[in-house]
């Protein structure tokens, strides 16, 4: 390629597929429990052992989380088949995953992100998780490893693989995406959401083009990102990768690669001539899913509010806009009950939105002390703060004694010696201060607002902390005249 | 009409289902399958335009089970039919490449 | 059927044990004596149970005494394929591959089988993997036919149709993908059936095919195969193929002949490629006596039918090749490895390619090649289409008849190497088989009459899905028509 290249700009294209394990009681096909952090081997039968002679059965929970991962995504959900897909690995017993292919349960739908952008999802399918691979020697990873071990704990553990279209633009996007998706995933019970632990994963087919092309570029998968950030890196370095390439007049090769968190790199995860060949064919031993409209009527109707729903709502009660930082996150840390019940006690917009801000900051903050937290004195404090009761440095200080040892606000604040002071009671202290910083005041009063602060510190000192410090500085004001 | 089974193809084929072949097996499979396939043909003279594929028998659907833990097996007695244990986890030799 | 000593039915025995005419010991112990006898030459089984069958027949014993009703099988010994997963007890498909393994459960079938009172006497041979119509393909020798040593007695389930045939067991367990329970029933003149795909659970037998396989009864005589139907049958909530609705009854209508029943003899079947004429003529002389029973007895064309064995043999081995491939020396098994330093990929092709025998392998790479990208449609898929054409015809058919009739094997049992070099002549055993497995159809095979050469002949009766009453009665008049067939010359002095 020519100088031309290094000119023009480039959009990043990113599809996203997210495998969330559903949180049911039992594996997909078994009985074994689906738990987490179990001793090796100890979860497993035949089945998902994949004994000689032993056969799959569907459970059903599983089943109807993924309906409601469908709905709750607004796919349409209809009829489908299980497939065999064949390869050899050692953490899959049958050395094949059962999975859907080309009938899943769920398709055509989409998610929109809190900025408003909608992102297609292709489909939202079941599947089986596979067993887990430990390396013994080279460090434990896997290149390098003298040998692996294997725990089959996870292997039949249900799954549902979330795919987007190739809809999301940037790593920013990308993150919110996932993030928002997790949220989806927890409110409606069917994941818990914990990319650490793997049981949400994330894997990014990345491309690039020229701004403002129609075509998409060759694209790359991306596995092994286990955070937020580490997507958002990996999509980066991927993408600045392939520019290189292109600019360096190469072309992009499809294929998969391994992020290394370490180095802050992909590399290519096989050799070309190992060309997967997957021979997906029906799966005998189990039967076509039909779910019944009542079924999936009465999932839909289960289903509890989203995400967006909630943070237009709480957008809406606050006066804050529903894709602010504030209300996000909020919602996100499923805060928004809190809110619910400051509104329910008849709190204007203004309170609701001092609410919003207490519980995106203060109370986000110490998110683990959260049962603490009673909702009704947590009305009680913002209503406080509303009607000048408390200032808002008080009301921070109250609220995180509530936090960490529970309790009712009025008290903590009289524990703290928290006394609202009577406007005249300010008034006289503002008025002593004046009179003791003749000099100071002679340049406030000649326009030097530097010295507003200078003032508001010795009131501040004077009331020990009381003082409502913002009506302190509007008594300055209207002192000097201005 | 699908070209004749060679013996590249063998070989792919082979090495796909993880099993080696000496090159004796390989003419010799090469030959065996050929002739299987080529009767196989047969079903080409079948008009099967808009006929459904039958993948079950019969017209079974919906078939779950509930939600409900079941005992699972005593992992002494599946660990001692495995060829290699250690930590109590299936000893595998070393892998050279990530899941696909 | 009355035979010498010990050779009564299974339903007399278990009337016998039942009401204490006969210990359910003994009964065991003569046909351990037949094994001890006649097993060295006819080599039925990979494993006789001596010491965990006399456990079981004491345990009846012990019931019956105890005023306690064992079951409709009581103290009945039955053999079984080497394929259905014994508790404790190595479970080897005949292959070297699964060397060790001894499955830590049984498969439904053995548990309603020992609630049923019934005593498992051994584990029988089998062609690997229930792969091959003549038990040749066993790891460990291949099985002869009690009729003559020199010949094979069919397969896949070879062991379990020489065991009865041999009088080692008076009932005994196969397994039926694509003819292996008829043909090696109808090659050992015994009675053999392939029950409607769901009926009996498949929980527990190890996979070949996995929408094609069926668990099915041999036995001496079609009454005992009945009572063994009807003790396996039913739905498994761990199988999901497994039909929910209640089971027809086999043995309902055993005795109630034949008249007033459409029958319809195959055209397709009875003119099938290499088909033998001796077999033709007694399809022929079997259709002719039930039609002097009073059965309205005519030609019908199954077209469809002539292409069923080209569609199995892309569908079976295609299914075969994904449900073998679990076996790679991770869990259980043969583990072959390589040398110092080698991977996990060179373990499995050392594995595999040490556990698999020769037949197996064909089938894995004939199926991984018609499920194998560029080539599904062409193969694996039309083939299914095909499946749809059978099913439709065999529908026509039943409009019009309620049984059909046809051969069941191409010719009598063969000579022990006659046809290992040429798989597609092996293959063409199971031309008039095969179209009820991809139908998932009952059929059974009745012993009716011999070939030129002395050896038995059967006749295959098949009827529409969940037809098996009817099946059952149609092959009681046959089996009452049948000429008288010898006893297998298995004694002392025969095996020398």
């Amino acid at each position: 390629m020519t100088s031309t290249t290094a000119e023009i700009s480039w959009e990043i294209v990113v599809g996203l597929e997210v495998h969330a394990e559903l949180r049911t009681r039992t594996k997909l096909f078994c009985g074994c429990a689906n738990s987490f952090g179990q001793e090796p081997n100890t979860n497993i039968c035949p089945v998902c052992l994949g004994l000689p002679g032993s056969l799959p059965v569907l459970n059903r929970t599983a089943v109807e989380f993924a309906m409601r991962v469908g709905r709750a995504l607004n796919c349409h959900v209809q009829p489908s088949i299980f497939h065999r897909k064949n390869y050899f690995y050692p953490d899959m017993p049958k050395d094949y995953q059962i999975s859907q292919y080309d009938l899943p349960i769920n398709t055509d739908g989409w998610l929109e992100l809190p900025g408003g952008t909608r992102i297609g999802i292709v489909r939202a399918h079941m599947e089986e998780d596979t067993g887990k691979t430990t390396h013994v020697g080279g460090g434990g990873r896997i290149h390098g490893a003298a040998h692996s071990l294997v725990d089959y704990n996870r292997a039949g553990v249900p799954l549902v693989e979330i795919v987007s279209a190739p809809d999301i633009r940037s790593s920013e996007d990308a993150r919110t995406y996932v993030d928002e998706l997790r949220s989806i995933l927890v409110a409606i019970g069917a994941s818990d959401g914990k990319m650490e632990e793997g049981s949400l994963r994330v894997d990014a087919n990345v491309s690039v083009r020229p701004a403002g092309s129609e075509q998409f570029g060759t694209r790359c998968e991306i596995k092994n990102m286990n955070s937020l950030r580490s997507l958002g890196r990996a999509i980066e370095y991927e993408a600045e990768r392939q520019i290189g390439v292109i600019r360096d007049g190469g072309t992009v090769i499809q294929e998969t690669r391994h992020w290394d968190e370490s180095t802050g790199r992909t590399g290519s995860m096989r050799s070309k001539e190992e060309a997967y060949d997957y021979r997906y064919f029906p799966e005998p031993d189990l039967v076509p899913l039909e779910p019944s409209a009542e079924w999936v009527a009465e999932v839909e109707e289960s289903l509890p509010e989203l995400p967006a729903e909630r943070r237009m709502k709480a957008g809406s009660a606050s006066g804050i806009a529903a894709d602010q930082d504030a209300v996000v996150t909020v919602v996100r840390l499923d805060l928004d009950r809190y809110l619910d019940n400051v509104v329910a006690s008849g709190a204007s917009a203004e309170t609701a939105a001092i609410a919003v801000r207490r519980l995106a900051n203060e109370v986000a903050a110490e998110i683990d002390s959260i049962g603490n937290l009673d909702p009704k004195a947590f009305t009680s404090l913002v209503t406080m703060e509303s009607d000048g009761s408390l200032n808002p440095m008080q009301s921070r200080a109250v609220l995180k004694e509530m936090l960490a040892s529970g309790g009712d606000p009025e008290e903590i604040a009289k524990r703290l010696g928290f006394e609202a002071m009577s406007a005249g009671a300010l008034e006289e202290v503002v008025n002593r201060i004046v009179s003791e910083h003749p000099n100071e005041w002679e340049r406030y009063v000649g326009g030097d607002d530097k010295l507003t602060g200078f003032f508001v510190g010795k009131i501040k000192a004077a009331t020990g902390g009381n003082a409502d410090l913002k009506e302190a500085s509007a008594l300055l004001r209207s002192k000097r005249g201005t | 009409m699908t070209a004749p089974i060679s013996k590249q193809d063998v070989a792919h084929v082979a090495r796909l289902a993880r099993l080696s072949l000496t090159d004796e097996e390989l003419d010799q499979f090469t030959g065996q399958l050929g002739a299987v396939l080529d009767h196989a043909r047969d079903v080409e003279a079948l008009d099967t335009a808009g006929v459904p594929p039958t993948a079950h028998p019969l017209p079974i659907r919906n078939v779950y089970r509930e939600d409900e833990l079941e005992p699972a097996l005593d992992r002494d007695e599946v660990l001692a039919q495995a060829p290699s244990v250690e930590d109590h986890k299936f000893r595998v030799p070393r892998i050279l490449g990530e899941a696909p | 059927m009355t035979g010498p000593g010990h050779l009564r039915s299974a339903v007399d025995i278990a009337a016998a044990v039942r009401k204490g005419e006969i210990s359910a010991a003994e009964v065991l112990e003569r046909h351990l004596a037949r094994v001890g006898a006649g097993e060295s030459g006819v080599h039925a089984f990979n494993l006789v149970l001596t010491d965990e069958a006399r456990r079981q027949a004491a345990a009846i014993d012990a019931a019956v005494a105890a005023g306690k009703d064992p079951g409709p099988l009581a103290g009945v010994p039955i053999a079984l394929k080497d394929n259905l997963c014994t508790r404790g007890i190595p479970t080897t498909c005949s292959s070297r591959i699964l060397e060790g393994w001894k499955p830590p459960y049984d498969a439904t079938v053995v548990e309603r089988l020992a609630a049923a009172g019934a005593v498992a006497i051994g584990k029988t041979n089998l062609d690997e993997f229930a792969m091959g119509s003549s038990t040749e393909n066993s790891a460990f020798g291949p099985t002869r036919n009690p009729h003559d040593l020199e010949r094979v007695p069919g397969g896949s389930s070879g062991g379990s149709a020489a065991a009865v045939a041999a009088g080692f067991a008076p009932v005994a367990l196969g397994s039926d993908t694509g003819g292996s329970v008829r043909q090696p029933a109808a090659l050992c003149g015994v009675v053999g059936v392939k029950p409607t795909y769901g009926l009996v659970s498949r929980y527990g037998l190890i996979a070949f095919a996995s929408s094609l396989d069926q668990i099915g009864p041999f036995a001496r005589t079609v009454e005992d195969a009945a009572a063994v139907l009807d003790a396996i049958s039913g739905p498994d909530r761990r199988d999901s193929t497994s039909l929910r609705e209640p089971p027809p009854l086999a043995s309902e209508r055993l005795k109630t002949g034949v008249d007033g029943l459409r029958i319809g003899v195959v055209s397709e079947l009875a003119g099938a490629e290499g088909i033998s004429p001796d077999v033709v003529a007694r399809t022929r002389e079997a259709a002719e006596a039930l039609s002097a029973a009073g059965a309205k007895v005519e030609e019908v064309s199954v077209p469809a039918a002539m292409y069923g064995l080209s569609a199995y043999y892309l569908i079976a081995p295609a299914e075969a090749s994904s449900n073998l491939a679990r076996y790679d020396g991770v869990r259980y098994g043969l583990r072959v490895e390589g040398g110092p330093g080698a991977d996990v990929t060179e373990m499995y092709l050392r594995t595999r390619s040490a556990g698999f025998g020769a037949e197996v392998k064909r089938r894995i790479m004939l199926g991984t090649y018609a499920l194998s990208a560029g080539y599904y449609d062409a193969y694996y898929g039309k083939a299914q289409q095909v499946r749809t054409l059978i099913i439709r015809d065999f529908e026509t058919a039943y409009r019009d008849f309620d049984i059909l009739l046809g051969p069941t094997a191409p010719g009598t049992a063969f000579p022990l190497g006659a046809k290992t070099s040429d798989p597609l002549a092996m293959y063409l055993n199971d031309v008039c088989t095969i179209p009820s497995n991809l139908a998932g159809h009952p059929a059974m095979s009745v012993p009716f009459g011999t070939g030129d050469d002395g050896l038995p002949i059967g006749v295959q009766v098949l009827a529409p899905a969940l037809g098996e009453t009817t099946m059952f009665q149609v092959a009681a008049a046959l089996e009452g028509a049948a000429p008288p067939l010898a006893e297998p010359g298995i004694t002392e002095e025969a095996v020398r």
